[in-house]
């Protein structure tokens, strides 16, 4: 160990994935007892550089001092052993397991084949949640409990480790107010013993109430570090963005067409959209906002035909139309590019071209034979207008960026000729020089008249974008407002309104 | 979709290297009898196993195929001895097939069984519905009129290997061509991107499995008529060298890919190991110890292949 040297240092760390350039040079310096809050937009590397830090993803250069000495050859095992913990936005519990079991897994003694002390076992658990104020019962299994009461454990399990850097990944992403302010209080409780917090969230308000000092990541670089005392909101979104917002967002149009989509009192139990009433006109994007588990990606689903309607009226171009199916809803206009797109949005294995088609088969084949000619034609037509860098048509989707996996998407179903394009976070995880084209694609699908319904879970991007805003709370529209009149505050406050009200 | 050779070759360079091996060591293996042979005795596997990529393409499995060619055999026997002619016959056999097959895609796409389970559940019941009805009873007997379909044994054995063949062209160009079947590899590859593509993920599922058990009908009506008498048993383990030959084949088990030209291979080398065993003068108990092996091998340069491939996608 080399004294007075940072608990955690990193240097001009790099990584790329395939020809994804993920970091392009990182560095960020950990005292023992800081909290350092890392900010930046999806996709400017904030996770790629916490897996480095875990051992689960491997740098291309750039080096890791921990307590001044390198750290080489890392694993998640050798970053755990050396004191790493790190709790992500999403609990990765086992959920067949308990409470208990959770917390004590990959803490056993070394002697292998000893009988367990469950009653020892339990009671640490129980302490451990009454540190942390969890009202959990240490006998549930985590798949039973809810996702706040997950993340409660999750950190249970951190506090367990005694680590002595522990990585915070929008941790309060799932956490109600009492339980973040339980958070808060381990979190300086910890600090005030040495230990060095890395701590991620776009929660500015937290970051002034927690953090020490601030690094902003910006298209995998670190751009700046500073005290966070004195920054302002204002101060990290401009290092954030590194332009105006004005130039990130393409302006939009004013006069817009007849109704394109009509949605009457939609209910769908079975996806938990309880009441839905909007429209879109042709040439208007309407933004759809809302916190996680409103029911927004639910209602884009129902719509598509994905699921059975309860109740509700669906009036394409003003006539009521029943959507039974996906066919259906293509057969209607409709599209829909998914949200999640590394998952779902293209089949990852599949080349471009099979992609781009892939909903549209019927106009690239005869009589059910497919024409390669013309989709080759077709494929390398959406390449060029959507400005997709792909090498080849018969380039595997996985292997593009992306944002170039978002246009393939959007390809696909602008191929189906469609009259109402539905986008569900459509630019989630991609750089920010993407983004921007995406944004500029969708304002002139807009132009061109389509009618644009876009869901997204980013304030900026709804404001920026929507010609109106339709805030969504647990399965039903809670407002709706104008582009003129509305601000992140409004929008929060109906994303959170019937929470508020059933309190 | 192009064809992507990578994945066959294995099993390509094993078939060569074991055919060029041959024809060094025991020139008689290529003996137009011995040839004959191993076509007419692999007709049934590889019937079977074209249904069977596409099973394992769709991400499915279909472990029952070996009860239901048993079945069909059986209904095949009796419905010759009824002196049924011989297309409607085909038409009544290939439909049983296909019907078993429904049963099964129904259970796997609308039940949403496992289809592992649902298949293992067919398969025990077909085979004991089988041994309970004819108590284990052979079909003897079959009348001449229907075996080698009245062609004569020479002519017969063309029909059956030619029709074979060309059912096997057929489908292979038709898995590159036809839009439905580019359907089936999407929703193997993602099942749930497939669904959200607009793709009826379910029915496709469904129709792969009434395929395989239409031409496992089929397989088994070819069978037949080689021979005078239905065993009880027939069909027996038909559905693990359909699975390994498909595996051999370069078909990830895990779905979304595969070729049907592979599974020809996978079937060519599985099936030529015993035979080329008897030419060698090496005792035939070798076999399946050999074919285990090549399983392996298989299984290993897939796990190595995906290791490379998770290295690229990995973020």
């Amino acid at each position: 160990m080399v004294k007075n040297a940072p608990a955690l240092e990193a240097k001009g760390i790099e990584k790329s994935f395939g020809g994804v350039r993920a970091l392009r040079g990182v560095s960020l310096e950990l005292a023992a007892g800081e909290v350092h809050a890392l900010v930046g937009e999806n996709g400017a590397g904030k996770s790629t550089l916490i897996k480095i830090f875990t051992g689960a993803v491997t740098p291309d250069r750039g080096e890791i001092r921990l307590r001044g000495e390198l750290l080489e050859h890392n694993s998640p095992a050798k970053a755990r052993s050396l004191g790493f913990a790190a709790i992500y936005q999403q609990p990765a519990l086992f959920p067949d397991l308990t409470v208990v079991e959770n917390i004590a897994l990959g803490k056993e003694t070394g002697k292998l084949w000893s009988k367990v002390d469950w009653r020892a076992r339990r009671a640490h658990a129980s302490e451990l949640l009454d540190r942390i104020g969890a009202r959990v019962r240490p006998e549930a299994l985590a798949g039973e409990l809810s996702m706040p009461e997950q993340q409660l454990v999750e950190i249970a399990k951190a506090l367990d480790t005694n680590a002595s850097v522990l990585i915070l990944d929008e941790p309060t992403a799932s956490l109600g107010d009492r339980d973040t302010e339980n958070l808060f209080r381990i979190i300086l409780e910890l600090r005030a013993k040495g230990v060095a917090i890395v701590y991620i969230s776009h929660r500015f308000e937290e970051l002034g109430r927690v953090a020490d000092r601030v690094t902003v990541l910006r298209d995998g670089q670190s751009i700046e570090t500073r005290a966070m005392a004195g920054t302002t909101k204002e101060d990290l979104i401009r290092l954030m963005v590194g332009r105006e917002l004005e130039t990130v967002f393409p302006p939009g149009e004013n006069g817009f067409g007849d109704i394109a989509l009509e949605v009457r009192g939609l209910k769908c139990r079975s996806l938990r959209v309880e009441d839905v009433t909007l429209t879109v006109r042709r040439g208007e994007i309407v933004g759809m906002a809302g916190l996680a588990g409103s029911g927004r990606t639910q209602f884009a689903e129902a719509l598509f035909g994905l699921a059975q309607l309860d109740a509700g009226e669906v009036l394409v171009n003003g006539k009521a139309v029943e959507i039974r199916s996906a066919a259906d809803a293509v057969r209607l206009g409709i599209a829909y590019v998914p949200e999640d797109r590394r998952r779902h949005g293209v089949i990852l294995r599949m080349p471009v071209a099979a992609n781009t088609t892939l909903a549209s088969l019927g106009s690239i084949s005869k009589g059910g034979f497919l024409q390669f000619a013309e989709e080759q034609k077709a494929a390398a037509g959406y390449i060029l207008r959507l400005g997709v860098k792909t090498p080849s048509t018969d380039t595997l989707a996985g292997n593009l960026s992306g944002g170039n996996q978002q246009k393939v998407a959007l390809a696909r179903w602008l191929m189906t000729q469609p009259k109402i394009l539905i986008l569900d976070e459509p630019t989630q995880g991609i750089d920010v020089g993407a983004k921007m084209e995406i944004y500029r694609l969708i304002r002139q699908l807009a132009a061109n008249g389509l009618a644009i319904l876009m869901i997204s879970s980013e304030t900026e991007e709804i404001l920026g974008m929507s010609d109106r805003v339709a805030v969504m709370a647990k399965g039903r529209i809670a407002g709706i407002l104008d582009r003129a009149n509305a601000t992140p505050y409004d929008i929060l406050e109906l994303a959170l309104g019937h929470q508020v009200a059933a309190q | 979709m192009k064809l992507r050779p990578d994945r066959e070759w294995p099993g390509l360079i094993a078939l060569a290297a074991l055919y060029i091996f041959l024809a060094l060591a025991a020139p008689r293996f290529f003996a137009a009898d011995n040839l004959r042979d191993l076509a007419l005795s692999n007709v049934s596997v590889l019937l079977v196993a074209m249904g069977m990529t596409l099973v394992i393409v769709v991400a499915e499995i279909d472990i029952s195929v070996g009860s239901l060619f048993a079945v069909v055999s059986i209904v095949c026997g009796l419905a010759a001895k009824a002196g049924i002619p011989i297309v409607p016959l085909a038409l009544l056999v290939i439909g049983a097939g296909a019907i078993l097959g429904a049963i099964n895609g129904g259970l796997v796409s609308y039940v949403k069984a496992p289809s592992i389970v649902a298949t293992l559940a067919t398969m025990v019941a077909w085979r004991e519905a089988l041994r309970w009805m004819t108590g284990g009873a052979w079909v003897e007997g079959l009348p001449g009129s229907f075996q080698w379909f009245g062609l004569g044994q020479l002519k017969g054995e063309i029909a059956i290997v030619g029709s074979a063949l060309l059912l096997f062209a057929a489908l292979w160009w038709a898995s590159r061509n036809v839009a439905a079947l580019r359907a089936v590899y999407a929703t193997g590859s993602d099942s749930e991107a497939a669904r959200l593509a607009g793709i009826a993920v379910t029915k496709v599922v469904f129709w792969v499995f009434v395929l395989t058990g239409a031409l496992t009908g089929l397989a088994a009506l070819l069978n037949a008529v080689r021979f005078s008498d239905v065993p009880a048993n027939s069909g027996n383990n038909l559905e693990l060298k359909a699975i390994a030959a498909v595996v051999v084949g370069g078909t990830p088990i895990t779905g979304g890919r595969g070729s049907l030209p592979g599974t020809l291979i996978g079937v060519a080398l599985l099936g030529s190991i015993g035979p080329a065993l008897t030419f060698l003068g090496i005792n035939p108990y070798w076999e399946k110890a050999i074919q285990g092996a090549i399983i392996l091998a298989t299984v290993l340069f897939d796990a190595i292949s995906a290791h490379r491939i998770r290295a690229l996608n990995t973020r």
